[in-house]
C-alpha cells in the first residue's frame, strides 16, 4: 500500500488482482454499480449494530475500495465481524447494496486465502455445507461437533451446560433425517458447483475501469 | 384450505415448539399445513458466503417440489423465508440462471418454472385467515399480557417484503385482537447477533443483551418472536449474558404461534411451551383460566 501512495495511480499487482477478483465476485450483485455513487455520508457505518466492534466501518471500506487498497479491507475484521442484518442496505439513501458487497468481500478474502483463525466465519460455513453434502438436512449437534473439530475441540467444553440443558427439554437431536435419494441430491450439488452464474443477471454496467479512480482501475 | 408447509432443519431439531404450534394454530383455525415431501436444507445464509449457485439449487430443488403441489409455499423459519425468497426472486427474473438450475435439478427429474410463492405465517395469518376469524376462535383472551414484539432481521429485509422493514406492526395487530398489551420496544428489528454467536461470541452477546434489556426495562412479561435463531440466542445464552454482563434476566422467550395457541384454549404441552427454557408466570395463569364462551354473531 505504501509504494501505490508513493506513485499516485500506479496500482501494485497484488492489488490489480485483488481488485479483479473482487469484482469477479461483485458483478454478480444486481446494482453494485451503485457503489460509484456513494456519498460518504456514514448512514451505513451509523446503523451498524456491530460497528462498535470493527476495525473499519462501513463507510471506509467503501473509501478504501475507490481509493485503491482491498489488500487492507481484506485484513480486517469488519468483513468477518458483519451479521448480514441489512440495516445498513436499506437505510443507505443511494441504494448501495453494503451487505451484498460485504458478501462479495468475504468470497473473495476466502477466495484469495485471507481469512485468519480467529475470525472462524469460514469455518463454521465448510462445516455447514459439509453438513447438507452428507444428508441434505442440518443437523445443528453435528454441525457444532465438526465446527469444533476445525477450530478447536477444547472449546466445546464451554458449550456442554447448553448441551445438556438443550438435551434434556428434549431439543437436541443426535441423529437428523435424511433426504430420500441422498445420492441424487448430492449430484445435484456436485453439477451445481462447476455452474458460473450468468453475467448480466439484472442490468449491470460494472466494469474495472469504470469504478473509484479512472487511472487507478 | 390447504398450505404446503416447509419447516426446515431447525425446526425439526432445536425448535420442536415452533414447528408444533404452527400447526395446531392452523389447524384450530381449520387451515391445513401439508409438510413439503422429501425436502431438503434451503442452504440458510451461510452457504451464499461460500457459494451462491450451489445455494441457489439447493433452495431450488424445494421450490420445483412445491410447484408441483400448486400451493402457496409457507415457511416459518426466517433464514429459510428470506433464501427460498431470495432464490425464486432470482429465478424468476433471470431465464437464464433458471435454465443453468433446472439442468441441475433434472437429475432428480424436476423442472421449476418460477411459479411458486412463499408466504410467511404471520402474513398469512393476518391476510388470508384475518383477524375477525382469529378473533370468533379466541377462548382464553391474553387480557394485561405484556408482549415485546420482536421481528428480528430477516422476514423485514433486505427486500421489501410484507410489511415495513423499520417498523413493522403485523404483530402487533395481531395480539391487539387477542387482548395483549403491546410495550414500547425500539430493539425490534435489531439484529441478535445471529450465526456471529458461534464465531464471534463476544460481540453478538452484547447485540443480544441489549434486546433483553430493552424488553425488561419496558416492563414486557415477555418476547414474542418470529426466528427460531433469535429464540435460541436470546433464550439459550441469557446464562451467558447474565454472566457476562452481571445482569439477572428470566425473560421467555416464545414464539407468536405458541402465545396464539394458549389464546385459542390449547395447552402448554400440545404447543411445545414446556420445551423452553423460562416460564412465563402470567401466560400459565391465563392458561389456568376457564374459558370463555363466544356470543354467536349473526351476520
Amino acid at each position: 500500500m505504501k509504494q501505490s501512495l508513493v506513485k499516485p495511480g500506479v496500482l501494485l499487482q497484488q492489488e490489480t488482482e485483488l481488485r479483479r477478483a473482487f469484482l469477479e465476485h461483485a458483478k454478480v450483485i444486481p446494482g453494485a454499480e451503485k457503489i460509484k455513487i456513494c456519498l460518504q455520508c456514514g448512514t451505513c457505518s451509523g446503523s451498524c449494530p456491530l460497528s462498535y466492534a470493527m476495525d473499519i466501518m462501513p463507510r471506509e471500506l467503501i473509501a478504501l475500495f475507490r481509493a485503491g487498497d482491498i489488500d487492507s479491507i481484506l485484513k480486517s475484521r469488519t468483513i468477518w465481524i458483519c451479521a448480514s442484518c441489512y440495516t445498513c442496505q436499506t437505510r443507505c439513501p443511494v441504494g448501495i447494496k453494503v451487505t451484498d458487497v460485504i458478501y462479495a468481500l468475504k468470497r473473495t478474502a476466502i477466495e484469495k486465502k485471507y481469512f485468519t483463525k480467529h475470525y472462524p466465519v469460514h469455518s463454521l460455513a465448510r462445516s455447514f455445507t459439509n453438513c447438507i453434502y452428507k444428508t441434505g438436512r442440518l443437523n445443528e449437534s453435528t454441525l457444532m461437533f465438526r465446527y469444533f473439530l476445525r477450530t478447536g475441540i477444547w472449546k466445546s467444553f464451554s458449550y456442554l451446560p447448553l448441551g445438556l440443558k438443550m438435551f434434556f427439554k428434549g431439543r437436541l437431536k443426535l441423529k437428523s433425517s435424511k433426504v430420500k435419494n441422498i445420492d441424487v441430491f448430492r449430484k445435484i450439488l456436485k453439477k451445481s458447483e462447476a455452474l458460473e452464474l450468468p453475467v448480466e443477471r439484472e442490468k449491470i454496467m460494472y466494469q474495472p475501469d469504470a469504478v473509484g479512480y479512472k487511472s487507478v482501475g | 384450505m390447504k398450505f404446503t408447509y416447509y419447516p426446515g432443519c431447525s425446526l425439526h431439531s432445536a425448535h420442536l415448539g415452533y414447528d408444533i404450534s404452527c400447526k395446531a394454530v392452523f389447524e384450530e383455525l381449520g387451515f391445513e399445513l401439508e409438510e413439503l415431501n422429501d425436502w431438503n436444507c434451503c442452504g440458510a445464509t451461510i452457504y451464499m458466503s461460500v457459494s451462491e449457485v450451489t445455494a441457489l439449487a439447493c433452495a431450488a430443488r424445494n421450490l420445483a417440489l412445491a410447484e408441483k403441489q400448486n400451493r402457496d409455499l409457507v415457511a416459518p423459519c426466517s433464514s429459510c423465508y428470506t433464501i427460498l425468497n431470495k432464490a425464486n426472486r432470482y429465478l424468476k427474473n433471470s431465464p437464464d440462471l433458471r435454465e443453468k438450475v433446472n439442468d441441475c435439478l433434472k437429475e432428480e427429474g424436476l423442472e421449476y418454472e418460477g411459479r411458486v410463492k412463499i408466504r410467511h405465517p404471520l402474513e398469512v395469518l393476518i391476510n388470508d385467515i384475518g383477524t375477525e376469524l382469529i378473533k370468533l376462535k379466541v377462548k382464553k383472551p391474553l387480557d394485561g399480557l405484556k408482549i415485546a414484539h420482536y421481528y428480528g432481521c430477516q422476514i423485514v429485509r433486505p427486500e421489501k417484503g410484507f410489511d415495513d422493514r423499520e417498523n413493522p406492526t403485523t404483530m402487533e395487530t395481531l395480539f391487539e385482537t387477542l387482548g395483549a398489551e403491546e410495550v414500547y420496544f425500539p430493539y425490534k428489528v435489531r439484529c441478535c447477533g445471529g450465526m456471529l454467536m458461534t464465531t464471534f461470541e463476544s460481540a453478538a452477546l452484547k447485540l443480544s443483551m441489549e434486546i433483553l434489556e430493552s424488553a425488561v426495562e419496558n416492563g414486557a412479561d415477555c418476547i414474542a418472536t418470529t426466528c427460531p435463531l433469535c429464540q435460541m440466542n436470546l433464550e439459550a445464552y441469557q446464562d451467558k449474558i447474565n454472566k457476562t454482563f452481571d445482569k439477572k434476566f428470566e425473560v421467555p422467550i416464545l414464539f407468536f404461534t405458541q402465545l396464539l395457541g394458549i389464546a385459542f384454549g390449547l395447552s402448554s404441552k400440545e404447543l411445545g411451551i414446556d420445551k423452553n427454557f423460562y416460564r412465563c408466570e402470567k401466560l400459565s395463569e391465563i392458561e389456568k383460566q376457564l374459558p370463555i364462551q363466544q356470543q354467536p354473531i349473526s351476520i
